[in-house]
């Protein structure tokens, strides 16, 4: 007897819709198990992560600003993912993003500029995110060379840039030799959308990031083709689609979106620009993105709950000191299980009984 | 001259864990199969590689330890990828995302600890010869084996029936598998070999490169060593070329760094990375003929039945 792999006569929908909450309910086994291991109460430790930040006003809203990069950048993903390229140096975009728009920030700190700074600060972040994007996919359209490896070494770049920028020319004088800017100016701040809260102006940008993602798949001829040059590459060539043009519109878009959300979570959350500013935002919007199935209201509630395993992970650290690296192995497992039960949409397991087979063959 | 031989060592030292992790996944895309988590299983043989030779006092068992923490990770990427038919770009993804939370998680218990390094062959008079001498025959056990391993490896893929089986899979599966050949089977096998390597490459920077763990601390090594990959066009021979460049590089930036030439670390300690994307490009371009690479390298295979 053995389990064999068989492609079903079509995908099946069934799964596809309940994929992603099977996948977070093995995930969960998984985790009561690991959570054994370690030596904590599972059921404790899984209230302080799933349930304990759902109970209070600060940790609500709190989600809601961690899940606002991970939409942002998995909205963009989305588009390269679902168009067959793979960029996976968003982390990279989005300190680029942070960089070019903290520039703003840092020369006009103590003048008197008015009301431009912001919106300029996101303007020049979303265009250098999105070309540092077109590295990689100009590498790749041009010269061949694997935009995986490529926009992957760029990360490391980019962390480098920002490293020598707030130890070197960028640092404050009055910051006892930390490594960051000053606190940016009031001009420079994404506005609060409630007083002394946590949320920002920025949620309401990813918001609108994705119903304009929708739009554009959804309703216009360039969403289309993003579909159909990654679902058919053969068939989008008899189309006439440029399939190394769409290459270069989804890695611009999706590195203009990480930059976006890189400058917002500094002149948002953070306020000034640091090392260590993203806890590895731009891989877990990998994750976001595949766990929404590539799909923009998929995204959206994926994002708020990988923004819960963010603050669960760091609430149970607190309550319960469970390691921090524990939230990375559960994202991990999480995107492992997404992408095996995602499997069993296109095909079924089936038992077969070789020695049967073989009888039937003889007689 | 004490400088020279001072650099060449510590090339060659920067340069085997290179060596090691891109034989693996040399072995593992020669069979048709694309493992982008070689990062994360490298970092997970970091770390138990550690854990084992901390616990015991054996660098050994370390090494053992790091081999099989590597072999483990790559059989969960072996079910998904081979058994579910899982995107392999995802499932490697996937992979070096659980390593780093794992490998923290393992980690953890011994951040700060110290072990007594790998000792280094000495062979009196041999190793006492100038220059060459120490190189030659001052290395540690490790060294030694990674040349032996692509050795192996060539042997393998270019004199025996086997690498030929494992080389037509990669190739054409489609007709490895209507002739008969388990391809599946065949590419686990090739999917351990490289988490083995990945492990031991891993477990190779704290038991001997730096005597202690800290977390992250393969710095994108395995993605340079898949880079490598490509580097080399799937060839073994070009493999080592490739691996002690890369070495010679990270080894000069951080020479430089010393010297004081006046340009930012930063910027020196970018140029590894730097090289990675410049090469790709150069040597995807020069391959516009044809590419060399396994024909179906990373497509996924259900046999039918």
């Amino acid at each position: 007897m053995q389990l064999v792999l068989e492609k079903r006569a079509e995908r099946s929908n069934t799964i596809a819709l309940v994929s992603p909450l099977i996948a977070i309910g093995l995930t969960i086994v998984t985790m009561t198990i690991l959570f054994a291991i370690l030596g904590k109460n599972p059921l404790l430790a899984l209230q302080a992560y799933f349930i304990a930040p759902l109970t209070d006003g600060y940790s609500l809203q709190e989600i809601a600003v961690k899940a606002t990069p991970l939409v942002m950048i998995a909205i963009g993903l989305s588009l390269c993912y679902l168009a067959n390229a793979w960029n996976i140096g968003a982390e990279g975009q989005f300190l680029i993003g942070a960089v070019a728009g903290s520039w703003i920030a840092v020369k006009t700190q103590g003048t008197d500029a008015g009301a431009w700074v912001l919106p300029a600060m996101l303007v020049l972040a979303a265009a250098a995110g999105a070309l540092y994007a077109l590295i990689p996919a100009i590498c790749k359209v041009k010269f061949g060379a694997s935009e995986i490896l490529t926009s992957l070494m760029l990360v490391y770049v980019a962390d480098l840039l920002l490293d020598y920028l707030v130890r070197g020319p960028w640092r404050d004088p009055n910051g006892f030799n930390f490594p960051t800017t000053a606190e940016f100016d009031p001009v420079a701040t994404v506005p609060l959308l409630i007083e002394g809260g946590r949320l920002h102006l920025g949620s309401i940008i990813a918001l609108l990031v994705v119903a304009a993602a929708a739009i554009l798949l959804g309703r216009t001829i360039k969403g289309f083709e993003i579909r159909v040059v990654g679902a058919a590459p053969r068939a989008a060539r008899f189309g006439g689609f440029n399939a190394n043009q769409l290459i270069i519109l989804t890695f611009a878009v999706s590195g203009a979106l990480a930059g976006l959300a890189g400058i917002i979570e500094v002149a948002g959350p953070v306020g000034h620009l640091q090392p260590g500013i993203s806890p590895g935002y731009g891989f877990t919007a990998i994750i976001v993105a595949f766990l929404g199935r590539l799909n923009q209201i998929g995204i959206l509630i994926a994002g708020l709950f990988l923004a819960l395993t963010f603050i669960g992970g760091e609430q149970a650290q607190i309550a319960m000191k469970i390691p921090l690296d524990v939230t990375k192995v559960f994202q991990g497992i999480l995107l492992f299980y997404v992408l095996a039960c995602d499997s069993l949409i296109l095909y079924r397991f089936k038992l077969v009984f070789p020695n049967r087979q073989v009888a039937r063959g003889a007689g | 001259m004490e400088l020279v031989e001072a650099i060449i060592l510590s090339v060659l030292a920067a340069s085997t864990p290179l060596l090691i992790a891109a034989t693996g996944e040399l072995v593992t895309e020669r069979a048709g199969v694309l493992n982008l988590g070689v990062e994360g299983m490298m970092i997970v043989g970091a770390a138990c590689g550690f854990g084992g030779a901390w616990l015991t006092g054996s660098i050994f068992i370390g090494a053992l330890f790091g081999i099989v923490a590597g072999t483990l990770m790559s059989l969960i990427f072996a079910l998904m990828a081979l058994g579910l038919a899982v995107n392999q770009v995802a499932t490697g993804l996937a992979l070096t995302i659980l390593g780093v939370g794992l490998s923290g998680l393992i980690g953890a218990g011994f951040v700060g600890e110290r072990i007594t390094p790998a000792t280094h062959l000495h062979i009196p008079g041999l190793t006492d010869i100038p220059l060459v001498g120490r190189v030659l025959f001052g290395e540690d056990a490790f060294v030694y084996f990674s040349i032996a391993l692509i050795i192996g490896v060539w042997w393998f893929l270019y004199r025996t029936r086997a690498g030929l089986i494992l080389r037509a899979c990669g190739d054409n599966h489609v007709s490895a598998h209507a002739l008969g050949y388990p391809v599946l089977r065949i590419r686990t096998l090739a999917v351990m070999f490289g988490g083995a390597c990945a492990g031991l490459a891993g477990a190779y920077l704290p038991l001997a490169y730096t005597p202690f763990f800290i977390p992250g601390m393969t710095a994108g090594r395995g993605w340079i060593a898949l880079a490598l990959v490509v580097f080399a066009s799937w060839r073994p021979g070009r493999l080592v070329i490739g691996a002690y460049l890369f070495g010679a590089v990270t080894i000069l930036q951080l020479h430089a760094q010393g010297w004081g030439v006046g340009i930012p670390s930063q910027f020196m300690s970018a140029l590894p990375y730097l090289a990675t994307v410049i090469v790709l490009v150069l040597l995807s371009r020069a391959r516009t003929g044809g590419s060399t690479a396994p024909a179906t390298l990373g497509t996924v295979f259900v046999p039918d039945r």
